[in-house]
């Protein structure tokens, strides 16, 4: 066991690195100018070199690369050119706040979609499972946004309840775990969770379906167990896979959240981003993406490691 | 006879779930002596596992119809509530699947699978089921039975796998063992050990056994009796002996006749049964065989055939048992020779 996650851990190196260049590669490639965010329309030739020089924008694409690399590799990932700040300490913030919404989103919709793909896969093609499985369909299908700003515009606008906008009073302050500061992330986790829900669910209905029409099933019941009993044997065969995909769509989440983020201006990796695009802001953009693939790639390590600690025959 | 210990009457399964019913098993009649073997055999589709099931109730309910009576040491199963079926299945009869890797839940190692089913049976605690669990590999004898107890099935081979099903079945010393195809799955020179294995622990424990095979060497070696069994019904019940020395229904005739034994010549042509089984959806009136049967005429295709009994324990399906009667011939040989002059039917001297 534990050198197998030696092992898968080593693994990870190649694909860092792999996912390092193209992240660099991706930003360098797209048009545009990084500087004309903070260059004056009339800004003169020179100052425009000096400042191209000054970010290294004038060397070869190796050097930066290598240059970037190194300094990445030393928790630096360089100045935000819109900002003035360290990327590294605006990215660290704001991935600890989608961390905390996307778990959270993540847990309602493992909790929901388990819930809905069991009840269907158990009771498959009767009502039951037409409802839940309307409600998994529902969930993939329905644009996230647009019940963002339903949401908001019925439990904020209309009904007051919660906040529209914002990871606590006073704008995006720092995060502190009391009722207030909760009551601002119901609307986006919960808006968040149907994405997972549905796809966990669906998941988690094929599952049972598989695994209740298997032999062992009717092994279990020949041996006299209960309906509960037969109920944990399920479970316990679902569970790897359900959990893989609950480790991929947190993955999805911590960097896959730009709309919603944006819609309730939550100050996390998807608003860094979409601010980052719009502002060509190079150092920003390259950090963010390089730690989100980061994430990524644990998460996925993680994901495996407890599957092959779940399932025996996925070799250790 | 003594008093069975298990009796099948009139046992009638249906499949609902489709767009037509299934007749599966039909009007099928078994009694198995306490500590006797019997064997049922036929060809697959013929209703045998769906016998076997239907004694545990294990098809499954919404999707099945259930008629007949069912009565294992004097209980009726039909009537038992869910709590009462639970006890029953696993504690008084127990079943063996016919290929292990599927009928074994592939995450839990076979000690715990084994420790689950004798608690859920017996108050027993985690330390006592385990040293039974090792008893029972011990007794299936399986090699170095204690490091085996923490494997998982994908774990072992296929020898050893249906070993440990013997042992999960026998874990809360069940009276009654169903043992569905319990060698097809094997090697042969493993299905002869497990064969043996059967038969050794049925002495043993005085077990009364239900033996599906389509293998009719298996079922000679493991059985009492033999019951054959085509399109859901028993066709021809008999002592193993008399079986295999004086078949009677065209059937098993056929069956017989289609064994590839070690008396075949390199040349010769094997002799199959023509046609297939009907379609259990569409069951033709009158003995379901009679498309197929050599000695068939008008009078086997209206109405259903009842049992007809030909002597102590053996019986058979058939209308035309006058035809066929050896004169204590090799069955290879009995069509030929069958009845005292009279005409046979078109195309029986195959």
């Amino acid at each position: 066991m534990l050198g197998y996650t030696l092992r898968r851990i080593i693994y990870t190196a190649p694909v860092l690195f792999g996912v390092s260049v193209v992240c660099f590669a991706l930003v360098h490639i797209s048009p545009g100018d990084p500087l004309i965010s903070i260059l004056p329309a009339d800004a003169s030739v020179e100052l425009q070199d000096r400042l191209r020089t000054l970010y290294g924008f004038d060397r070869s694409y190796p050097e930066q690369f290598i240059l970037w690399l190194g300094r990445a590799l030393q928790g630096d990932l360089g100045t935000s050119i819109a900002t003035g700040r360290p990327v590294t300490s605006e990215v660290i913030r704001a991935v600890g706040n989608t961390l905390m919404l996307a778990a959270v989103a993540t847990f309602i919709g493992f909790v929901l979609g388990c819930f809905f793909g069991f009840v269907a896969g158990y009771f498959s093609n009767s009502p039951l499972d037409k409802a839940a499985s309307a409600a998994a369909v529902f969930g993939v299908s329905v644009p996230h946004y647009w019940l963002g700003m339903v949401r908001v515009i019925i439990f904020s606008a209309q009904l007051g309840w919660l906040p529209a906008a914002g990871a606590g009073p006073g704008g995006s302050g720092q995060w502190k775990f009391d009722l207030e500061h909760l009551s601002y992330m119901i609307l986006p986790a919960i808006t968040m969770s149907v994405i997972p829900m549905g796809i966990i669910a669906r998941t988690v209905r094929a599952l049972v379906a598989e695994i209740l029409a298997q032999e062992f099933v009717i092994g279990l019941r020949a041996r006299g167990l209960s309906e509960l009993g037969v109920f944990l044997h399920v479970v316990k065969n679902a569970a790897p896979t359900a959990l893989a995909v609950m480790g991929v769509q947190l993955g999805y989440l911590l960097g896959g959240s730009i709309l919603i983020e944006t819609v309730f201006s939550w100050p996390g990796t998807g608003m860094l981003l979409n601010s980052a695009i719009f502002q060509r802001d190079l150092p920003l953009l390259q950090g963010t993406i390089l730690v989100l693939a980061l994430f990524f790639v644990v998460l996925n390590l993680a994901v495996d490691v407890m599957q092959s600690a779940l399932d025996p025959r996925i070799k250790r | 006879m003594t008093v069975p210990f298990l009796s099948i009457r009139n046992l009638g399964v249906t499949f609902t779930g489709g767009t037509r019913p299934v007749r599966a098993v039909n009007d099928v009649s078994l009694d198995v002596a306490p500590g006797e073997a019997v064997a049922l055999i036929g060809e697959s589709g013929s209703g045998k596992s769906v016998t076997m099931r239907a004694v545990m109730r294990l098809n499954p309910e919404k999707r099945s119809k259930l008629e007949g009576q069912i009565l294992v040491g004097g209980r009726d199963v039909m009537a038992m509530d869910t709590r009462a079926l639970s006890g029953f299945r696993g504690g008084e009869a127990a079943m063996i699947f016919q290929e292990p890797l599927l009928a074994l839940d592939p995450v839990y190692t076979l000690g715990d699978q084994i420790v689950e089913t004798i608690r859920r049976h017996e108050p027993v605690s985690r330390a006592e089921a385990r040293a039974r669990a090792l008893e029972l590999f011990e007794r299936v004898r399986i090699p170095s039975a204690k490091s085996r107890l923490d494997n998982y099935p994908h774990e072992m081979s296929g020898g050893m796998r249906q070993r440990a099903m013997i042992a999960l079945a026998l874990s809360c010393r069940p009276k009654l063992l169903l043992a569905d195809e319990p060698t097809t799955a094997l090697d042969a020179t493993v299905q002869i050990q497990v064969l043996l294995l059967l038969r050794e622990l049925q002495r043993d424990l005085g077990l009364s056994i239900i033996f599906v095979t389509h293998d009719i060497g298996a079922a000679v070696e493991v059985a009492d009796r033999i019951a054959v069994m085509y399109a859901g019904q028993i066709v021809e019940e008999a002592s193993a002996r008399d079986l295999i020395r004086s078949p009677r229904h065209p059937y098993t005739l056929g069956l017989l006749k289609s064994r590839a034994h070690d008396a075949m010549v390199k040349g010769t042509k094997l002799d199959a049964i023509p046609g297939a089984p009907p379609d259990l959806a569409n069951l033709p009136d009158g003995c379901p065989f009679a498309p197929r049967c050599t000695y068939a005429d008008a009078g086997c295709k209206t109405g259903p055939v009842a049992m007809q009994t030909l002597g102590p324990g053996h019986q058979a399906r058939c209308l035309r048992l006058d035809q066929t009667q050896p004169p204590a011939m090799a069955p290879a040989m009995a069509p030929a020779m069958a009845g005292d002059g009279a005409i046979l039917p078109g195309g029986a001297g195959v």
